[in-house]
């Protein structure tokens, strides 16, 4: 698979909410390469403290070569992340990994947890270039209204249906994003595409399994390489024996084929 | 008048290589991965992931951890063992121009044997690298590179079984490395490469557990330079062999230490996952470095710190 490593130019900065953060960068050539589903390697300078890149999935590209990426400061490399400006660059390396796979489902069901909802936001822009919006139905969990209402909005102005939960009450429902699947009621055939912490991703693959739909994974775990170098980012298989690796057969797999534990 | 380009050029026994920087094996996978963001034709040498007589499955995650400066690590040799790396791994190298070294890993000393036989029939397989930071399950688990006996009688088991050059990668976790480095050189080693990763741990104190899943890890990335230039150091003073530098280079500068202290060529490791170009810009660094200080070769910078 074809990556590139580039030094891309910060052009946006937005904080979302707290901690979570959205920036901009100029990466022509991954831009155009990406995938919805595929990540990112990125560091924000040539300190080797903290040493390794961190990775992000692409939450949205657009035209002039521009690659978004959403992220919550957690540590020490999304704080150097995040404490960049515009006009600075951070080095970039990827598009990398498998993506969501597209298929001829008759509905979507883009179900994100928090700062999961990353991938989602590429993944429906590419499925309006073939569906119609009454096909994709975007669930969006988070703890509280100021993590996910703005994101909600741009599911919102593409003209997708949006349903939100969230722990405290303070927007849509309250409780968990697995609380707007279980009424859901489909003769269809249904395709589940999910991000999000893994307990999360846990209760929904279990869900849709119940439901008889597909369900597609994007995982994600410390990482050194991404580029299946280092194989540090090993996953038990279903059948329990072996391992998967997120950054190569991954990030995004068919529920069914990885362990639950 | 054109300034001449610096000869890069070393031999490793009777392995010629065009620069000194070679990728450090389990950092590099199967050289295929790097593909797309490296010119593989550049590098001195691909040293490619250990490969066992049977596929590993290495052990359960997380396996590794950000540490200050550096990473641990406790992958458990996973690797898709000799058939499928004859079948699926060695077809993309042979395309590359560069020598290719293969690091070789087993529980016994028949293994290193067989895997050495087999490789030997590889003309593509320039060299062989043996880790014997690995556990001897006959000798009740220590490391083979832990005794100098059971170090001396892995090597010279591959010895026997492997027509060309012989590298045998040291561990760091040993009270004497030139004991060993001297056990190896015995028993008919080419070369030393060293260091492999220091032992190590982390822990999570929220979870108050262990961050490896494997609890201890090998410890790689800048933080383990210094004690790997020591450890060259001490190594080329006592074998005669070259001696191969790793352990946390990560500009041409590293490199340059090491080669300063005794390493006819350096292996790049951890910096692989940070920034893929960085061997190719240390070959361009050493080369400017060279020229910079009116060097004609390799020889004037190899062990020159030791010089009196």
């Amino acid at each position: 698979m074809q990556a590139y490593q580039q030094k891309a130019e910060v052009v946006s900065t937005e904080k979302v909410t707290g901690d979570i953060y959205r920036f901009t960068v100029k990466a022509p050539d991954i831009a155009a390469d990406a995938r919805p589903g595929q990540f990112v390697m990125v560091r924000a300078g040539d300190g080797l403290d903290p040493l390794l890149r961190r990775p992000f999935s692409i939450h949205q590209v657009a035209e002039g070569g521009l690659v978004q990426i959403l992220f919550k400061v957690i540590g020490k490399g999304t704080q150097a992340i995040a404490g960049l400006q515009v006009g600075q660059h951070m080095d970039v390396l990827g598009p990398l990994g498998r993506g969501f796979v597209h298929n001829t489902m008759q509905e979507h069901y883009l179900v994100g947890g928090g700062i999961g909802v990353a991938p989602l936001l590429f993944l429906a822009k590419q499925l309006l270039k073939k569906n119609e919006p009454s096909a994709i139905r975007v669930l969006l969990g988070a703890g509280t209204k100021a993590e996910i209402s703005t994101l909600a909005d741009d599911f919102e102005n593409m003209g997708l249906g949006v349903q939100v939960s969230t722990e405290d009450g303070s927007l849509g429902k309250p409780g968990l994003v697995t609380d707007l699947m279980v009424p859901l009621q489909n003769e269809n055939k249904v395709m589940v595409y999910t991000c999000g912490p893994y307990p999360m991703l846990r209760a929904v693959a279990g869900v849709s399994s119940d439901k008889g739909w597909a369900c597609q994974v994007s995982l994600e775990t410390i990482m050194a390489c991404g580029l299946g170098a280092c194989l540090g980012c090993a996953v038990l298989r279903a059948d329990m024996n072996g391992y998967v690796h997120v950054c190569k057969d991954g990030p995004v797999f068919d529920a069914d084929d990885v362990a639950w534990l | 008048m054109a300034l001449e380009e610096p000869d890069m050029k070393i031999s490793i026994g009777s392995l010629r290589l065009r620069n000194p920087v070679m990728t450090a094996s389990g950092t590099f996978g199967y050289g295929e991965e790097y593909g797309s963001l490296v010119n593989l034709h550049r590098l001195g040498a691909i040293i490619v992931k250990g490969i066992s007589l049977l596929p590993r499955q290495g052990t359960p995650p997380p396996r590794i951890a950000e540490t200050a400066c550096g990473m641990l690590n406790a992958i458990g040799l996973e690797n898709v063992g000799l058939e499928r790396f004859l079948s699926e791994k060695l077809p993309f190298l042979q395309g590359i121009s560069t020598p290719l070294i293969v690091n070789i890993l087993g529980d016994t000393v028949q293994d290193y044997e067989q895997l050495a036989a087999r490789l030997n029939e590889e003309e593509k397989v320039a060299a062989l690298e043996v880790n014997i930071s690995c556990p001897n399950v006959k000798q009740g688990g220590v490391a083979f590179g832990t005794d100098p006996g059971m170090a001396h009688a892995v090597t010279k088991g591959v010895r026997q079984h492997f027509s060309r050059p012989v590298i045998v990668k040291l561990s760091p976790n040993v009270t004497d490395i030139s004991e060993i480095a001297g056990a190896v050189e015995e028993a008919g080693a080419d070369a030393v490469s060293l260091i492999n990763t220091v032992l190590g741990m982390a822990i999570d104190i929220e979870s108050c557990r262990p961050k490896l899943a494997n609890i201890f890890g090998g410890l790689s990335g800048p933080a383990i330079k210094p004690i790997g230039l020591r450890m060259v150091w001490q190594v080329a003073e006592c074998v005669s062999i070259p001696v191969i530098g790793i352990g946390g280079i990560t500009t041409p500068e590293d490199a340059i230490e090491y080669i300063l202290a005794g390493a006819c060529a350096v292996q790049v490791g951890t910096t692989n996952f940070i920034n893929p170009k960085a061997s190719e810009e240390i070959i361009q660094g050493i080369g400017a470095y060279l020229t910079e200080h009116s060097m004609a070769s390799m020889q004037d910078l190899i062990g020159r710190a030791r010089r009196v």
